[in-house]
């Protein structure tokens, strides 16, 4: 029941003063209320419940938080071997936690 | 699908995974408040994976579940009613009543209709002017903002052939029961993702302060899981108790200030029972005064309800995180999705069906 999906806004309208769209997830199609994200454009990516859109995805945020689950635990492999050139995404030196 | 795969990569779970194993150093139990997490920690394995000695206790956070028997058997008679089209979301069709369940009225000749939002229910109140549509408001905070909006709506648009019948259930109040419990063995709690993108994160912090427990506001794919958990332990290690947001791509500080505003106008606070656990104060919403005129408990005189409950069913147990459900005698013999005895067993959140749909072989028979 609290799941909420991310889909990309592919559309806008209004119904009856209502803000609408259009959200795609992964190749399927919804009519989505937008009346709380009043900010979302068409591209945006935002969270939708029981069709209703919740919030805008936080792009920037999203990717800041694989960085840091990439850097887990890298500083300390490091530490023990230098490098570590099998680690996923390559993360920069420094990045902790 | 975009946002969604990144956070099931297998190679950073087992970084995370790692990680929490180089941190722990004595037994912890945290808790999940969320069914929709419980079901990600069952069908990846999540809890198997963990280090020895990590428990998760699986919460109450299941509406479907906590929905009490009195509005399930209210719902049943509304929707038994001639001249009544009845909608609800999917997750409430098979939820036992005491005689019963919504398929089983729908059967017997009742017009109960499935839908994915609750505005689709005003719509088929327009559809149908000589009819009297009935949607079942049920859910967390999360689904709040949607069902308050159905109820603006209908109102502005004139529409009186359409009433809400209302459960809608409050996560803070639930962690304060949870904590003032005798038997609480809860050390730290992963916060419900979706909950505090509407309302935000200050309600925990007096629970935090209160309890002194660490809340880490937690998503929903299996590595959201898995930084939740980390951080939660990483906390309760070092003897810190803080509120955390582990979430931040799809949760601000201050959550989502129109659809609390919406929410505030159309609904006010209530004690709530709580199937299987009891009356929690405060923990619910109900039907402001100023939106009366659309409550179904009031327009429609369904008088004469007893409940029963099955004597077999430990759901309350299992809601309270007392027990896990295959130590229930019943479940996966006389209680199974086909036949269920409690509404964990047949909700996609329920803890219940989670392991039945992914643990039941594990089982010793």
């Amino acid at each position: 029941m609290c799941l909420g999906i991310p889909g990309r806004v592919e559309a806008v309208w209004e119904v009856h003063g209502m803000p609408m769209g259009t959200v795609d997830f992964g190749g399927i199609r919804k009519e989505v209320c937008l009346a709380y994200v009043p900010e979302v454009e068409v591209g945006d990516y935002t969270i939708v419940h029981v069709g209703f859109a919740l919030t805008k995805l936080d792009e920037a945020s999203a990717l800041e938080t694989l960085e840091l689950m990439r850097s887990v635990g890298m500083l300390e492999a490091e530490l023990v071997q230098g490098t570590n050139p099998d680690a996923p995404g390559e993360p920069g030196p420094g990045r902790h936690p | 699908m975009k946002y969604l795969d990144e956070f099931g990569d297998p190679d950073l779970a087992r970084r995370l995974l790692d990680d929490i194993a180089a941190t722990v150093t004595r037994p912890w139990a945290l808790m999940e408040v969320c069914g929709g997490q419980t079901h990600t920690i069952v069908r990846n394995g999540i809890d198997q994976l963990l280090p020895e000695g990590v428990e998760m206790i699986h919460g109450p956070g299941c509406p479907v579940c906590v929905t009490p028997l009195e509005t399930i058997d209210r719902a049943l008679a509304i929707a038994a009613t001639p001249g009544v089209i009845f909608c609800s979301f999917g997750d409430m069709i098979r939820v036992p009543g005491s005689h019963g369940d919504l398929f089983r009225v729908k059967s017997t000749g009742g017009d109960v209709r499935i839908v994915y939002s609750p505005l689709d229910a005003v719509r088929i109140a327009q559809d149908n002017p000589d009819k009297q549509v009935v949607f079942f408001g049920i859910g967390f905070e999360t689904t709040a903002p949607a069902n308050a909006m159905t109820v603006q709506v209908a109102r502005r648009q004139g529409i009186t052939n359409f009433s809400l019948l209302v459960s809608h259930v409050l996560v803070p109040p639930a962690i304060t029961a949870i904590m003032e419990s005798p038997s609480c063995r809860v050390q730290g709690f992963l916060a419900a993702g979706h909950v505090c993108t509407v309302m935000g994160m200050a309600q925990y912090e007096p629970l935090v302060a209160k309890y002194n427990v660490p809340i880490v506001v937690t998503g929903f794919e299996p590595l959201d899981v898995l930084e939740g958990i980390r951080r939660t332990v990483r906390q309760l290690e070092e003897g810190r108790a803080e509120l955390e947001n582990a979430y931040p791509r799809a949760v601000a500080p201050a959550g989502n200030p129109v659809a609390q505003a919406v929410v505030e106008d159309v609904f006010s606070v209530c004690d709530r029972a709580w199937r299987g656990i009891g009356v929690i104060p405060r923990s619910g919403w109900r039907l402001a005064e100023a939106y009366a005129d659309f409550d179904a408990e009031t327009r429609f005189d369904v008088s004469g309800i007893i409940t029963t409950e099955s004597e077999l069913c430990r759901a309350g147990e299992v809601l309270q995180g007392l027990i896990k459900p295959v130590q229930c005698e019943a479940f996966g013999t006389t209680c199974t999705p086909r036949s269920p005895l409690g509404a964990p067993m047949v909700s996609s959140e329920g803890a219940c069906a989670a392991y039945y749909q992914f643990r039941r072989l594990e089982q010793p028979a």
